[in-house]
Protein backbone atom coordinates (compact mmCIF):
# COMPACT_ATOMS: atom_id res chain seq x y z
CA UNK A 1 0.00 0.00 0.00
CA UNK A 2 2.77 2.39 1.03
CA UNK A 3 4.42 1.68 -2.25
CA UNK A 4 1.72 3.59 -4.09
CA UNK A 5 0.64 6.03 -1.44
CA UNK A 6 4.01 7.70 -0.90
CA UNK A 7 4.74 8.52 -4.57
CA UNK A 8 1.14 9.62 -4.95
CA UNK A 9 1.45 11.96 -1.96
CA UNK A 10 4.72 13.39 -3.33
CA UNK A 11 3.08 13.86 -6.71
CA UNK A 12 0.15 15.62 -5.05
CA UNK A 13 2.47 18.03 -3.24
CA UNK A 14 4.34 18.73 -6.47
CA UNK A 15 1.10 19.46 -8.31
CA UNK A 16 0.14 21.80 -5.46
CA UNK A 17 3.39 23.75 -5.77
CA UNK A 18 3.15 23.95 -9.55
CA UNK A 19 -0.46 25.09 -9.36
CA UNK A 20 0.44 27.92 -6.98
CA UNK A 21 3.38 28.76 -9.25
CA UNK A 22 1.04 29.15 -12.19
CA UNK A 23 -0.93 31.89 -10.49
CA UNK A 24 2.16 33.85 -9.43
CA UNK A 25 3.22 36.73 -11.60
CA UNK A 26 7.02 37.02 -11.82
CA UNK A 27 6.63 40.60 -13.04
CA UNK A 28 5.20 41.64 -9.72
CA UNK A 29 8.42 42.15 -7.88
CA UNK A 30 7.75 43.23 -4.30
CA UNK A 31 9.00 46.79 -4.13
CA UNK A 32 11.45 47.55 -1.33
CA UNK A 33 10.09 51.10 -1.38
CA UNK A 34 6.82 50.26 0.34
CA UNK A 35 6.69 51.99 3.73
CA UNK A 36 9.78 54.01 2.88
CA UNK A 37 9.84 57.76 2.29
CA UNK A 38 9.20 58.65 -1.34
CA UNK A 39 12.61 59.38 -2.93
CA UNK A 40 13.37 63.05 -3.40
CA UNK A 41 12.94 64.67 -6.77
CA UNK A 42 12.62 68.15 -8.14
CA UNK A 43 11.72 68.18 -11.80
CA UNK A 44 10.50 70.72 -14.34
CA UNK A 45 6.79 70.60 -15.06
CA UNK A 46 5.61 69.28 -18.38
CA UNK A 47 3.32 72.21 -19.19
CA UNK A 48 5.47 74.94 -17.66
CA UNK A 49 9.15 73.98 -17.97
CA UNK A 50 10.11 77.09 -15.98
CA UNK A 51 8.41 75.76 -12.84
CA UNK A 52 9.44 72.74 -10.85
CA UNK A 53 7.57 70.30 -8.69
CA UNK A 54 8.92 68.22 -5.84
CA UNK A 55 7.50 65.40 -3.74
CA UNK A 56 8.08 67.73 -0.77
CA UNK A 57 5.35 70.05 -2.04
CA UNK A 58 2.85 67.33 -1.22
CA UNK A 59 3.72 66.76 2.45
CA UNK A 60 0.53 66.75 4.50
CA UNK A 61 -1.55 65.38 1.64
CA UNK A 62 -2.44 61.91 0.45
CA UNK A 63 -1.68 61.72 -3.24
CA UNK A 64 -0.96 59.45 -6.18
CA UNK A 65 2.03 59.51 -8.47
CA UNK A 66 1.34 57.92 -11.83
CA UNK A 67 4.25 57.17 -14.16
CA UNK A 68 3.27 57.46 -17.79
CA UNK A 69 4.69 58.05 -21.26
CA UNK A 70 3.29 58.70 -24.70
CA UNK A 71 5.16 55.64 -26.05
CA UNK A 72 3.56 53.37 -23.47
CA UNK A 73 0.68 51.36 -24.88
CA UNK A 74 -0.58 50.11 -21.51
CA UNK A 75 -0.86 53.76 -20.38
CA UNK A 76 -3.59 54.27 -22.95
CA UNK A 77 -5.33 51.24 -21.60
CA UNK A 78 -5.29 52.55 -18.02
CA UNK A 79 -6.01 56.16 -18.99
CA UNK A 80 -9.82 55.95 -18.55
CA UNK A 81 -9.31 54.36 -15.11
CA UNK A 82 -6.94 57.14 -14.05
CA UNK A 83 -9.36 59.75 -15.40
CA UNK A 84 -12.24 58.20 -13.48
CA UNK A 85 -10.20 58.13 -10.27
CA UNK A 86 -9.13 61.75 -10.76
CA UNK A 87 -12.73 62.82 -11.33
CA UNK A 88 -13.90 61.14 -8.14
CA UNK A 89 -11.64 63.59 -6.31
CA UNK A 90 -10.59 61.22 -3.49
CA UNK A 91 -6.95 62.13 -4.00
CA UNK A 92 -4.98 64.29 -6.41
CA UNK A 93 -3.05 62.46 -9.09
CA UNK A 94 0.30 63.77 -10.29
CA UNK A 95 1.97 62.46 -13.41
CA UNK A 96 5.58 61.56 -13.97
CA UNK A 97 6.17 61.77 -17.70
CA UNK A 98 8.89 59.16 -18.03
CA UNK A 99 11.57 59.20 -20.74
CA UNK A 100 9.35 61.03 -23.16
CA UNK A 101 9.67 63.95 -25.54
CA UNK A 102 7.94 67.07 -24.30
CA UNK A 103 5.89 67.59 -27.48
CA UNK A 104 4.87 63.92 -27.53
CA UNK A 105 3.77 64.01 -23.91
CA UNK A 106 1.76 67.19 -24.41
CA UNK A 107 0.16 65.84 -27.58
CA UNK A 108 -0.79 62.64 -25.76
CA UNK A 109 -2.55 64.61 -23.02
CA UNK A 110 -4.34 66.75 -25.63
CA UNK A 111 -5.52 63.66 -27.45
CA UNK A 112 -6.72 61.59 -24.50
CA UNK A 113 -7.39 64.27 -21.88
CA UNK A 114 -5.30 65.28 -18.90
CA UNK A 115 -6.33 63.69 -15.59
CA UNK A 116 -3.29 65.04 -13.73
CA UNK A 117 -3.01 68.07 -11.46
CA UNK A 118 0.29 68.45 -13.21
CA UNK A 119 2.94 66.25 -14.73
CA UNK A 120 6.66 66.46 -14.20
CA UNK A 121 9.10 65.74 -16.94
CA UNK A 122 11.83 63.11 -16.47
CA UNK A 123 13.57 62.73 -19.81
CA UNK A 124 16.63 60.89 -18.49
CA UNK A 125 14.62 58.57 -16.32
CA UNK A 126 16.80 59.26 -13.27
CA UNK A 127 13.80 59.84 -11.02
CA UNK A 128 12.26 56.71 -12.51
CA UNK A 129 15.31 54.76 -11.37
CA UNK A 130 15.06 56.24 -7.87
CA UNK A 131 11.45 55.08 -7.73
CA UNK A 132 12.38 51.64 -9.03
CA UNK A 133 10.31 52.06 -12.19
CA UNK A 134 10.78 49.27 -14.71
CA UNK A 135 7.41 48.70 -16.28
CA UNK A 136 5.47 51.81 -17.21
CA UNK A 137 2.73 52.53 -16.16
CA UNK A 138 3.34 52.43 -12.44
CA UNK A 139 1.32 54.07 -9.69
CA UNK A 140 2.34 55.02 -6.16
CA UNK A 141 0.11 55.96 -3.25
CA UNK A 142 1.94 58.35 -0.96
CA UNK A 143 0.64 59.32 2.47
CA UNK A 144 0.66 62.59 4.42
CA UNK A 145 4.10 61.94 5.83
CA UNK A 146 5.49 61.40 2.34
CA UNK A 147 5.75 57.62 2.74
CA UNK A 148 4.99 55.25 -0.14
CA UNK A 149 2.16 53.00 0.99
CA UNK A 150 1.31 51.14 -2.18
CA UNK A 151 2.83 50.54 -5.56
CA UNK A 152 1.21 49.14 -8.64
CA UNK A 153 3.40 47.94 -11.50
CA UNK A 154 1.46 47.87 -14.73
CA UNK A 155 -1.87 49.46 -15.63
CA UNK A 156 -4.49 50.28 -13.03
CA UNK A 157 -7.73 48.38 -13.50
CA UNK A 158 -11.18 49.19 -12.11
CA UNK A 159 -10.79 46.14 -9.81
CA UNK A 160 -7.51 47.30 -8.35
CA UNK A 161 -8.87 50.79 -7.81
CA UNK A 162 -11.94 49.43 -6.05
CA UNK A 163 -10.28 46.74 -3.97
CA UNK A 164 -6.90 48.23 -3.16
CA UNK A 165 -6.59 51.92 -3.87
CA UNK A 166 -9.92 53.35 -2.71
CA UNK A 167 -9.91 51.53 0.68
CA UNK A 168 -6.29 52.56 1.25
CA UNK A 169 -7.00 56.20 0.34
CA UNK A 170 -9.97 56.18 2.66
CA UNK A 171 -7.86 54.84 5.51
CA UNK A 172 -5.05 57.31 4.86
CA UNK A 173 -7.35 60.31 4.49
CA UNK A 174 -9.13 59.61 7.77
CA UNK A 175 -6.27 58.15 9.72
CA UNK B 1 41.75 43.80 -59.62
CA UNK B 2 43.93 43.24 -56.55
CA UNK B 3 44.02 47.01 -55.90
CA UNK B 4 40.23 47.14 -55.88
CA UNK B 5 40.13 44.13 -53.66
CA UNK B 6 42.41 45.77 -51.08
CA UNK B 7 40.32 48.94 -51.10
CA UNK B 8 37.20 46.88 -50.58
CA UNK B 9 38.77 45.02 -47.64
CA UNK B 10 39.92 48.31 -46.10
CA UNK B 11 36.47 49.83 -46.46
CA UNK B 12 34.86 46.80 -44.88
CA UNK B 13 37.34 46.96 -42.00
CA UNK B 14 36.63 50.65 -41.49
CA UNK B 15 32.90 49.93 -41.50
CA UNK B 16 33.49 47.50 -38.68
CA UNK B 17 35.32 50.07 -36.62
CA UNK B 18 32.65 52.70 -37.14
CA UNK B 19 29.97 50.24 -36.12
CA UNK B 20 31.87 49.07 -33.04
CA UNK B 21 32.08 52.63 -31.82
CA UNK B 22 28.37 53.11 -32.13
CA UNK B 23 27.33 49.89 -30.45
CA UNK B 24 27.83 50.38 -26.72
CA UNK B 25 28.28 53.56 -24.73
CA UNK B 26 31.18 52.09 -22.80
CA UNK B 27 33.32 53.99 -20.31
CA UNK B 28 36.60 55.24 -21.77
CA UNK B 29 38.66 53.88 -18.92
CA UNK B 30 38.98 50.09 -19.35
CA UNK B 31 39.40 49.56 -15.60
CA UNK B 32 36.13 51.36 -14.90
CA UNK B 33 34.43 49.47 -17.69
CA UNK B 34 35.63 46.10 -16.42
CA UNK B 35 34.38 46.78 -12.89
CA UNK B 36 31.07 48.17 -14.13
CA UNK B 37 30.53 45.14 -16.38
CA UNK B 38 31.46 42.71 -13.59
CA UNK B 39 28.78 44.36 -11.46
CA UNK B 40 26.27 44.35 -14.28
CA UNK B 41 26.80 40.59 -14.71
CA UNK B 42 25.59 40.10 -11.15
CA UNK B 43 22.43 42.15 -11.54
CA UNK B 44 19.18 41.14 -13.14
CA UNK B 45 17.55 43.24 -15.82
CA UNK B 46 13.99 43.79 -14.62
CA UNK B 47 12.52 44.41 -18.02
CA UNK B 48 13.74 41.09 -19.45
CA UNK B 49 13.99 39.08 -16.30
CA UNK B 50 16.13 36.22 -17.51
CA UNK B 51 19.02 38.38 -18.62
CA UNK B 52 21.68 40.16 -16.64
CA UNK B 53 22.05 43.91 -16.97
CA UNK B 54 25.31 43.31 -18.83
CA UNK B 55 23.58 41.16 -21.48
CA UNK B 56 20.51 43.29 -21.90
CA UNK B 57 20.01 46.10 -24.36
CA UNK B 58 16.68 47.19 -22.92
CA UNK B 59 16.53 50.93 -22.43
CA UNK B 60 16.32 50.66 -18.66
CA UNK B 61 19.28 48.27 -18.61
CA UNK B 62 21.34 50.73 -20.64
CA UNK B 63 20.41 53.54 -18.23
CA UNK B 64 21.28 51.42 -15.23
CA UNK B 65 24.61 50.41 -16.75
CA UNK B 66 25.41 54.08 -17.27
CA UNK B 67 24.42 54.74 -13.68
CA UNK B 68 26.79 51.97 -12.54
CA UNK B 69 29.61 53.39 -14.67
CA UNK B 70 29.09 56.84 -13.15
CA UNK B 71 29.19 55.39 -9.67
CA UNK B 72 32.33 53.37 -10.39
CA UNK B 73 33.96 56.53 -11.76
CA UNK B 74 32.97 58.40 -8.63
CA UNK B 75 34.82 55.77 -6.65
CA UNK B 76 31.90 54.06 -4.95
CA UNK B 77 32.52 50.55 -3.67
CA UNK B 78 30.83 47.48 -5.17
CA UNK B 79 28.87 47.12 -1.94
CA UNK B 80 27.51 50.68 -2.22
CA UNK B 81 26.48 50.18 -5.84
CA UNK B 82 24.74 46.89 -5.15
CA UNK B 83 22.95 48.43 -2.15
CA UNK B 84 21.82 51.29 -4.39
CA UNK B 85 20.22 48.81 -6.77
CA UNK B 86 18.64 46.71 -4.03
CA UNK B 87 17.16 49.82 -2.39
CA UNK B 88 15.26 50.48 -5.61
CA UNK B 89 14.44 47.10 -7.04
CA UNK B 90 14.71 44.72 -4.08
CA UNK B 91 16.70 41.52 -3.64
CA UNK B 92 15.21 40.32 -6.91
CA UNK B 93 17.87 42.24 -8.87
CA UNK B 94 20.59 40.11 -7.33
CA UNK B 95 21.49 36.91 -9.12
CA UNK B 96 23.03 35.73 -5.84
CA UNK B 97 20.27 36.19 -3.30
CA UNK B 98 21.36 37.17 0.22
CA UNK B 99 21.10 34.67 3.06
CA UNK B 100 18.07 35.79 5.07
CA UNK B 101 15.20 34.16 6.92
CA UNK B 102 13.03 34.40 3.80
CA UNK B 103 15.66 32.83 1.55
CA UNK B 104 16.66 29.90 3.79
CA UNK B 105 14.57 27.47 1.74
CA UNK B 106 16.12 28.76 -1.45
CA UNK B 107 19.63 28.21 -0.16
CA UNK B 108 19.17 24.98 1.74
CA UNK B 109 16.11 23.41 0.10
CA UNK B 110 18.12 21.52 -2.54
CA UNK B 111 20.61 20.29 0.09
CA UNK B 112 17.77 19.07 2.29
CA UNK B 113 16.21 17.27 -0.69
CA UNK B 114 19.54 15.67 -1.55
CA UNK B 115 20.10 14.57 2.05
CA UNK B 116 16.59 13.11 2.25
CA UNK B 117 17.08 11.27 -1.02
CA UNK B 118 20.39 9.81 0.10
CA UNK B 119 18.93 8.79 3.47
CA UNK B 120 16.04 6.97 1.78
CA UNK B 121 18.45 5.28 -0.65
CA UNK B 122 20.79 4.03 2.09
CA UNK B 123 17.92 2.88 4.24
CA UNK B 124 16.52 0.81 1.37
CA UNK B 125 19.91 -0.62 0.42
CA UNK B 126 20.57 -1.62 4.01
CA UNK B 127 17.20 -3.34 4.22
CA UNK B 128 17.70 -5.20 0.98
CA UNK B 129 21.06 -6.51 2.18
CA UNK B 130 19.44 -7.75 5.38
CA UNK B 131 16.85 -9.68 3.36
CA UNK B 132 19.41 -11.40 1.14
CA UNK B 133 21.65 -12.28 4.07
CA UNK B 134 19.08 -14.55 5.77
CA UNK B 135 20.83 -17.80 6.63
CA UNK B 136 18.92 -21.00 5.75
CA UNK B 137 19.00 -24.06 7.96
CA UNK B 138 19.75 -27.52 6.53
CA UNK B 139 16.07 -28.47 6.55
CA UNK B 140 15.09 -25.26 4.77
CA UNK B 141 17.74 -25.81 2.10
CA UNK B 142 16.45 -29.30 1.44
CA UNK B 143 12.90 -28.01 1.22
CA UNK B 144 13.93 -25.22 -1.15
CA UNK B 145 15.71 -27.73 -3.39
CA UNK B 146 12.64 -29.95 -3.41
CA UNK B 147 10.38 -27.06 -4.29
CA UNK B 148 12.62 -25.99 -7.17
CA UNK B 149 12.65 -29.54 -8.52
CA UNK B 150 8.87 -29.87 -8.28
CA UNK B 151 8.48 -26.52 -9.95
CA UNK B 152 10.67 -27.48 -12.92
CA UNK B 153 8.69 -30.69 -13.37
CA UNK B 154 5.32 -28.98 -13.29
CA UNK B 155 6.46 -26.17 -15.57
CA UNK B 156 8.88 -27.52 -18.18
CA UNK B 157 10.46 -24.20 -19.07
Amino acid sequence: MNRFLIPLAIFGILVGFLFVGLSLNPREVPSPLINKPAPHFELPQLHEPGKTFSQKDMLGKVWLLNVWASWCVACREEHPVVTELAKSGVAPIYGLNYKDKREDGLAWLRQFGDPYRLSVFDIQGRVGIDYGVYGVPETYVIDKRGVIRYKRIGPLTPDIVKQKILPLLDELNHG
Amino acid sequence: MSYRFIVLILLLALGGIAHAKEAAPAAEDPVVERRAMALAEELRCLVCQNQSLADSNAELAVDLKNQIRDKVKRGESDREIVDYMVARYGDFVLYRPPLKATTLMLWFGPLILLATGLAVLFYRLARRRKITEVELTEAERARAARLIEEGSEADPR
